[in-house]
């Protein structure tokens, strides 16, 4: 009997459940693909540090899922009571037959289980077939070779899938019943009659509160956007609670004011149905303020991950080709311990290796060798001679104390011709400042304007140019130069000298014999440095090294930001469905009354569209101006990686939320415009 | 002037094995200006009767011309012009929407029919006027009493101009009192403005109001009075007797 009563009660409301079970289809199968993903990456990944990457991703992909199960959790928990509230009255009148409240938690346990088994075989099935379209893009991101791809079912992902969904329903269930304990009978009857008070709100008091809604978010816009440079902490987090703030005040004014201005133009509003639809619209979104702020903020976040995910995959691509044009670079640091002081002297990296009976430069085909050189009175403070005060303030994350890196030019020249990259000349009495990173471009060039002159081991010598000059020493997959000095030879004095670098090209293409004199290489460096009574601090970065951490920085990002996007996009989509749908369903009598005036068919549809178009655009809408705010800061912070054109990244994350942001819109007016024509 | 011609219409629910004839053979017709009234009991068949009229529901059998045009005929777009051009409608549970205040509700009728704002402005002072409404114009339902609601979605109802107005069980959902000021209120719309009102009603009181009153009893028309001269409490007493003669099939309406 239990069972005819569920059954019946999914396959009558399946309008209701069609939204839910559809989220919860297309939550299994996300869950089920990026658990996946690691089994399929470890197939196509052969090679040893892609395996360090496979189980970074791992780790990192299953502690995301703990997050992801909690905000799915949270969104079918949501779901389930919403779809319960809609129920009332069939509640009631099991109540008033006589059935005891076990029972009604036994008909809802019941249809859980249902729906929970359908869902998550539909969602395995489709996750399943998903994960294999998935393995085309980890092939593409490893670089790996696709015709190591063989059909792939990740029993692990399956299990977990299944006992993340299974807790998750079950907790579902737990509220549900909880619900229906405290559920008295009267207020069961009651709840049809809808007794909601539709006030307009007070004009001036809406236009006061948008005003400082509006007003607020533009101060904390310009604060992230603009004065980032000056962003502490503190000052950030105020900034979102800002932006949280105002998003509410926002929404909960934007209807009223919108609604006078409308109204105001009577032309306008006096046409057709639009005072019906403006209405609705308005008392649509004046009863879903809190959810559309949520959905609002976890829009802004999605396109952010998103954007950011497949910007980070293009700029490190294009860095690896620019700023990465060496084999291998060693820069060799040797510390003497004096009275348990560690003091930094120079030391020979070359002569220590022949020492130790090795040859640095026996796979070299072509090497410079050269060292920095130190000057206690030149640091970053003293390099910004009278801006020194302006700049700290302005830029309170600076370490001004530190000693700054001085290398000769024609150390400088040498290294560049290797690279491949401009030379530098410089006068006798002129400096340089190279720098890539842009943050410190930016503050750098700031006293290489005002002319700062500095003096180098007693020599005083003034800006070669008024801008820093973009290059580098090191090979880095990111611009993470942060700045060094570029003096004449005649300048420098070699008691001064620092850390030594030896920087150079294999005489091998091979990747695999690279591989291998890079673990000669560095096999060689804790000999020497376990040989040597001086404190030794070898540094050796190989190009190969650099192309691994971007391949793991771009697999984990890329992942990362398509999963938690995904997952809030389908919430973002769920909510605003349900809500739009239950609203469609109690307006049902409204639609029929505009028939009964006469009203074209197609005007009703137009207005449907228009509220469910409304609907759903206005969180997009803020959230979109969010992010190009957010995207903003965001690459301020990660200006490092690179410069970059956020052109096609952004694209993609566009298409990705058009796809299933659009999905959820055409699903809620196709159904929206069957409940409303239901009863014909 | 004739208006309305109702000529042998039949209605059938159920398929063959249980056929219901709501309507059954009916015919009549109402002039010009004229203020009916359509008494029966429940399942009498006089909503059945006002839903054909009204074009919500269809014949099965049977022709109603509206001023000459066939309104059984009338299919898609056609018909939903005709319905807002031509009718007005009253309902028992007033059916306004609860999310417009009283003047937008009224105005939503004109809208429809694309009409300019200022017209329509004029036209809904005008009948909130005629309704005795003028100060609730700017109210929501929730905040109006029973009457004053059925009155905003009588004035929605004439605002305009249809040709014949249908009121099912107007005084249903109100108060004794509220109803007495409803019905003044047809009444002088009838007589002033030469509304042509078609109301159906199981209230004798309600009937009362009409100049002329259609009995009907399972689907067929049983009796059929006239007001003439006659004030509305001699004419109050003709329609008890007829309610009496259909028997006690009424008297639990009463």
């Amino acid at each position: 009997m239990l069972c005819k009563l569920s059954f019946g009660n999914i396959r009558r409301s399946l309008r209701d459940y069609a939204i839910y079970f559809f989220t919860l289809v297309i939550g299994v199968s996300v869950f089920y693909v990026f658990n996946a993903i690691s089994g399929q990456a470890a197939m196509l990944a052969v090679t040893e540090s892609r395996n360090e990457t496979v189980s970074l991703l791992k780790t990192v992909l299953s502690g995301t899922s703990i997050f992801v199960a909690g905000v799915l959790g949270l969104l079918i928990v949501y779901a389930s009571r919403f779809l319960m509230k809609r129920r009332n009255r069939e509640f009631a009148l099991y109540m008033t037959l006589g059935m005891g409240k076990g029972r009604i938690s036994a008909i809802l346990l019941l249809e859980t289980v249902i729906i929970g088994i359908g869902s998550l075989g539909v969602g395995l099935l489709l996750g399943i077939g998903l994960s294999q379209i998935m393995s085309a893009l980890v092939a593409n991101l490893f670089e790996a070779d696709m015709s190591m791809f063989r059909f792939h079912i990740s029993g692990e992902a399956v299990g977990r899938t299944m006992l993340c969904f299974t807790v998750m329903y079950l907790v579902a269930v737990l509220f549900n019943s909880a619900v229906v304990s405290r559920m008295k009978l009267i207020d069961l009857m009651q709840s049809g009659r809808k007794s909601e008070q539709i006030r307009l709100k007070n004009p001036v008091a809406c236009a006061i509160m948008f005003l400082i809604a509006a007003a607020a978010l533009g101060i904390a816009y310009y604060e992230a956007g603009w004065k980032f440079a000056a962003m502490s902490r503190n000052k950030l987090v105020l900034c979102i609670a800002v932006g949280c703030a105002a998003t509410y005040l926002l929404f909960r004014s934007v209807s009223g004011m919108l609604l006078r201005v409308v109204m105001s133009a009577k032309s306008v509003y006096h046409r057709g149905l639009n005072a019906f639809t403006f209405r609705q619209i308005s008392s649509k979104i004046n009863t879903a303020v809190l959810s559309m702020t949520v959905i609002c903020l976890m829009l802004f976040l999605t396109i952010c991950a998103l954007s950011a995910a497949f910007s980070i995959r293009n700029v490190l691509n294009a860095n690896l080709k620019s700023l990465c044009p060496a084999d291998f670079a060693l820069k060799w640091t040797a510390y003497e311990v004096r009275d348990e002081v560690h003091q930094q002297v120079y030391d020979d990296a070359e002569q220590r290796f022949a020492a130790c009976g090795l040859d640095l430069r026996g796979n070299v085909r072509e090497a410079v060798h050269f060292h920095s050189y130190l000057d206690p009175g030149v640091t970053m403070g003293s390099s910004f001679g009278t801006l020194r005060e302006e700049l700290e303030q302005a830029n309170p994350f600076l370490m001004t104390d530190a000693w700054e890196e001085i290398f000769r030019l024609s150390d400088y020249n040498r290294l560049m011709q290797l690279y491949g990259r401009e030379t530098l000349s410089l006068n006798a009495d002129e400096y340089a400042v190279v720098c890539n990173s842009d943050l410190m471009r930016g503050i750098r060039s700031r006293a290489l304007e005002a002319g700062t002159v500095i003096r180098f081991f007693g020599h005083p010598l003034r800006p070669h140019a008024a801008v820093c000059t973009d290059g580098f020493v090191e090979p880095m997959g990111q611009r993470l130069n942060e700045g060094f000095f570029v003096v004449p030879d005649s300048a420098v004095s070699e008691e001064s000298a620092a850390a030594d670098y030896f920087i150079g090209q294999y005489a091998s293409e091979d990747q695999a014999e690279i591989a291998q004199f890079n673990k000669t290489l560095a096999e060689h460096c804790t000999k020497v440095q376990e040989a040597t009574a001086l404190r030794i601090a070898p540094n050796l970065r190989t190009k190969q090294q650099i192309g691994e951490e971007s391949i793991t920085l771009i697999v984990v990002s890329t992942f990362l930001g398509l999963y938690i996007g995904l997952v809030f996009l389908i919430s973002c989509g769920a909510i605003l469905a349900l809500k739009e749908l239950s609203e469609s369903a109690d307006s049902v009598g409204r639609y029929e009354m505009l028939r009964k005036l006469g009203a074209e068919e197609r005007e009703i549809t137009r207005s449907l569209f228009r509220q469910t178009g409304v609907f759903f655009l206005l969180p997009l809408l803020l959230a979109c101006i969010h992010a190009v705010i957010g995207i903003r800061f965001a690459s301020h912070i990660l200006e490092a990686l690179g410069r970059q054109r956020l052109g096609a990244p952004v694209f993609a994350a566009a298409a990705i939320i058009i796809l299933i942001y659009g999905g959820y819109f055409a699903v809620t007016f196709v159904c929206g415009k069957s409940i409303i024509r239901g009863r014909k | 002037m004739e208006l309305l011609s109702i000529q042998q219409i039949e209605k059938y629910y159920g398929n063959r094995s249980s056929l219901t004839k709501a309507l059954n053979d009916i015919s009549f017709t109402v002039e010009q200006g004229e203020f009916t009234a359509i008494m029966g009991a429940s399942g009498s068949g006089k909503t059945t009767l006002l839903n054909c009229i009204s074009t919500i529901d269809r014949v099965t059998a049977g022709h109603i011309y509206l001023d000459g045009t066939d309104i059984t005929a009338l299919k898609g777009k056609a018909l939903n012009r005709f319905r807002r051009e031509q009718l007005g409608f009253i309902f028992q549970d007033f059916n306004l929407l609860d999310t417009l205040t009283a003047y937008e509700n009224i105005a939503l009728a004109l809208s429809i029919q694309k009409k300019p704002a200022k017209e329509i402005d004029t036209a809904v002072r005008k009948v909130a006027d005629q309704l005795g409404i003028a100060d609730v114009l700017q109210k929501y339902p929730y905040q109006m009493s029973g009457g004053q609601k059925q009155r905003v979605a009588s004035a929605r109802a004439i605002v305009t101009n249809p040709k014949l107005v249908l009121a099912d069980e107007p005084t249903g959902a109100l108060d004794s009192k509220s109803a007495k000021l409803l019905l003044e209120r047809f009444r002088y719309l009838n007589r002033e403005c030469g509304a042509t009102i078609m109301m159906v009603t199981h209230d004798s009181f309600t009937a009362s109001y009409a100049s002329r009153v259609i009995f009907i009893k399972d689907g067929k028309i049983f009796h059929e009075i006239s007001r003439g001269q006659a004030d509305r409490k001699h004419f109050f007493d003709q329609i008890m007797d007829v309610v009496t003669l259909l028997g006690g099939d009424m008297s639990d309406a009463l």
